[in-house]
């Protein structure tokens, strides 16, 4: 294989896991909280399209991804309500944001803009255009690094660079300050953080909320980045795939990254190749779809080291008096 | 002391639930510019004002009738499998291979083995979380999640490959012959000397929905099975002390949901389409999370539920064909019926309690 192929497919692995990353990472900050969320995939699709809607109608991309936040924000606080607030089932209060999402997104799409459930199409300054890094033209032709520079680092869009970004950010704020030992502590003991006067509430609505702002970065990157609009049900799973990844990664963010590196890079493969020639056997396309899940199976049956969710994931705080 | 009556739980809070999501869905369709009132009589029209309109509400209600009591029954061990999706689509094969690969004189024993076929292939879908959430501790919804996905792609492998008929343009299997083909409700009315229509897909799988339903209440609540599944959920402790095992329990419900989601394929592919086609669940998997919420996980529960959702499928289809309303307000309908009904039951459930907490204070 040359070294070109294997950029471009390095390269769109790193454009396909982006939103996978981000929304992994939302889900991470939840979950180490105490608050499950399989609600990834109705708030990036919820951001998806108010990003995307926002940039059209006002021509700027910045508006959009404002825009995008503020929904996912939105769906953010509902499922603190009920989760938080009502003590609610939090799986159950997920999968009422995700068909919210899905439907609501097609419902006002179709009002707004009458084109069958999605939005224009997004042109040039309404999008996030490619960045290109200092000398990367004048290093490219520097043999092997500078095609790796110019192709894979090089030639992203801002929110790719951001997401990467919060891989050190996110570790740093869960492992070095006050914040995150105290949002990793009510993910695994809530009545320790209470006793210490430390309002429970409070810190699982931050985490919410953080969740909440990543995902919606992801589904602005999504409409706004990747593609050029919203077109109905346009996460296709990405939201669960983030899930599967946080499980493989143990909830840690470190680990987050490679999970969603390996996931994108199997979407990249599946998207290049429709049938992976290997030798022995030929993989069909749509064995490349299944297996981020299958491998998240073998992950929680506990094969590869047992994934262990924080202790109090999932169970409502119930203050004593 | 109960903070309030029985029939206040089992019957009000599921109705304010409903009211809460039916005003939303009302605010809902006045932002989109229509009026609401005119959509619901277009909906009741549509879905209740035919004999047609009734044979596509009751088709879409058997579905739910299956998938929902799948939710349910894990429910009362506290599992919440939200696979149905996958083990309908699981089902769906079970049928096919019946169907396609068996020569059958007539429907009836057709319709047995393909019963029979339904359950074992969504059970054995539902077969590998249950065993990880018993032996393993993984969390059963996102095992089940991911099934989901499994199950999409394995299919979808299935029917653009090997069971795609030589020549076939769509992928889907080959057609089932004659001798498979389901009575539809007109058939079986015309007999008595009533007139239903023949154009709409309800068949007699309905009837089996409804027998479904009574086997389940004899199950939960009459068998010394039922009784500790609804054991193993109200407190595991307590269930092990009494000699229950999590792991059998667990294991037995998981099946028995999965067979119940996978049974759906009777109504949707054998009765429906009389063939395999891509995505032939549409979503009904998902819907059995609704109408087990919205029932209150009892199996006379999910039947009014699942009628009410069948109503709620044809009348949006209609709404659809007739107005510039999309059918996706359906899922946002669905979504705050299970918001209501599911994850906010406390806010509609606390003030209740309340009142009638203060009601019997005055009394007394």
């Amino acid at each position: 294989m040359e070294l070109i192929t294997v950029l471009q497919i390095l390269d769109s692995t790193v454009r396909l896991a982006t939103p996978l990353l981000l929304a992994c990472l939302a889900g991470l900050f939840s979950e180490r909280a105490g608050i499950f969320d399989i609600g990834l995939e109705g708030k990036m699709l919820a951001a998806a399209f108010f990003s995307a809607a926002i940039a059209a109608v006002t021509g700027s991309v910045w508006l959009g991804l404002g825009a995008g936040i503020v929904a996912s924000l939105a769906l953010s606080g509902l499922h603190g309500l009920a989760a938080i607030t009502f003590r609610g089932n939090q799986l159950i209060s997920g999968v009422a944001i995700n068909f919210l999402a899905a439907g609501l997104t097609v419902l006002i799409a179709q009002s707004w803009f009458q084109q069958g459930g999605r939005t224009p199409s997004l042109p040039g300054e309404a999008r996030f255009g490619q960045i290109t890094l200092p000398g990367a033209e004048a290093l490219r032709e520097v043999p092997v690094l500078g095609p790796i520079y110019a192709e894979l680092i090089s030639g992203h869009s801002i929110l790719v660079y951001v997401a990467f970004a919060c891989v050190p950010l996110t570790w740093w704020i869960l492992y070095r300050t006050r914040f995150g030992l105290r949002l990793r502590a009510v993910g695994e003991n809530p009545e320790a953080v209470d006793t210490a006067g430390i309002s429970v509430v409070r810190l699982r609505y931050s985490a919410v909320l953080i969740c909440g702002l990543l995902c919606g970065l992801a589904g602005a990157y999504l409409a706004t980045a990747l593609q050029a609009g919203f077109v109905q049900d346009m996460t296709a799973g990405r939201g669960y795939i983030a899930l599967a990844a946080l499980i493989f990664a143990k909830w840690r963010p470190w680990h987050a990254l490679y999970a969603t590196l390996l996931f994108g890079f199997l979407q990249a493969i599946a998207l290049r190749y429709q049938n992976l020639d290997l030798g022995i056997v030929t993989l069909p396309v749509q064995a490349m779809d299944a297996l981020p899940y299958i491998l998240t199976v073998v992950i929680l049956a506990g094969f590869i080291g047992k994934a262990v969710p924080p202790r109090a994931g999932g169970e409502p705080y119930v203050k004593e008096r | 002391m109960e903070r309030m009556p029985k029939w206040a739980d089992v019957v009000l809070i599921p109705l304010i639930s409903l009211l809460l999501a039916a005003v939303i869905s009302g605010l809902v369709i006045l932002a989109i510019g229509e009026d609401p009132i005119n959509a619901l009589n277009l909906m009741v029209k549509g879905a209740l004002g035919s004999t047609y309109g009734w044979g596509y509400t009751l088709y879409y209600a058997t579905n739910f009738m299956f998938t929902g009591l799948a939710v349910a029954v894990a429910f009362h061990a506290r599992l919440f499998n939200i696979g149905g999706e996958g083990q309908a689509m699981l089902g769906g094969l079970g049928v096919a291979l019946v169907c396609l690969y068996l020569p059958w004189p007539h429907w009836s024993l057709a319709l047995i083995a393909s019963t029979v076929g339904a359950a074992l292939f969504g059970a054995a879908w539902a077969l590998m979380p249950a065993v990880l959430q018993a032996k393993r501790g993984s969390h059963i919804v996102i095992t089940t999640i991911m099934f989901n996905f499994i199950a999409a792609a394995f299919l979808n492998w299935l029917l653009v490959g090997p069971l795609k008929p030589r020549g076939g343009m769509d992928p889907s299997t080959a057609r089932f012959p004659e001798a498979t083909n389901l009575p539809s409700l007109h058939d079986l009315l015309a007999p008595l000397g009533i007139a239903f229509s023949k154009a709409a897909p309800a068949n007699i799988s309905f009837l089996i929905g409804i027998l479904a339903c009574v086997l389940v209440w004899v199950l939960i609540w009459r068998t010394r099975l039922g009784y500790e599944i609804r054991a193993f959920g109200h407190s595991e402790p307590a269930a092990r002390y009494a000699g229950i095992s999590p792991t059998k329990i667990t294991v037995i419900t998981m099946l028995i949901s999965g067979g119940l989601a996978g049974m759906m394929a009777i109504n949707n592919v054998m009765g429906e389409a009389e063939r395999l086609v891509l995505n032939a669940t549409e979503g009904a998997g998902f819907i059995g999370i609704a109408v087990a919420l919205m029932g209150r996980s009892h199996p006379f529960g999910v039947f009014l539920a699942a009628i009410l959702f069948g109503f709620l499928y044809q009348g949006g289809a209609e709404l659809a064909l007739w107005t510039s309303i999309p059918r996706e307000l359906i899922i946002v309908i669905q979504a705050l019926v299970i918001l209501f009904t599911g994850a906010l039951d406390n806010m509609v459930r606390i003030p209740l309690e309340r009142i009638f907490m203060a009601l019997r204070r005055r009394g007394a």
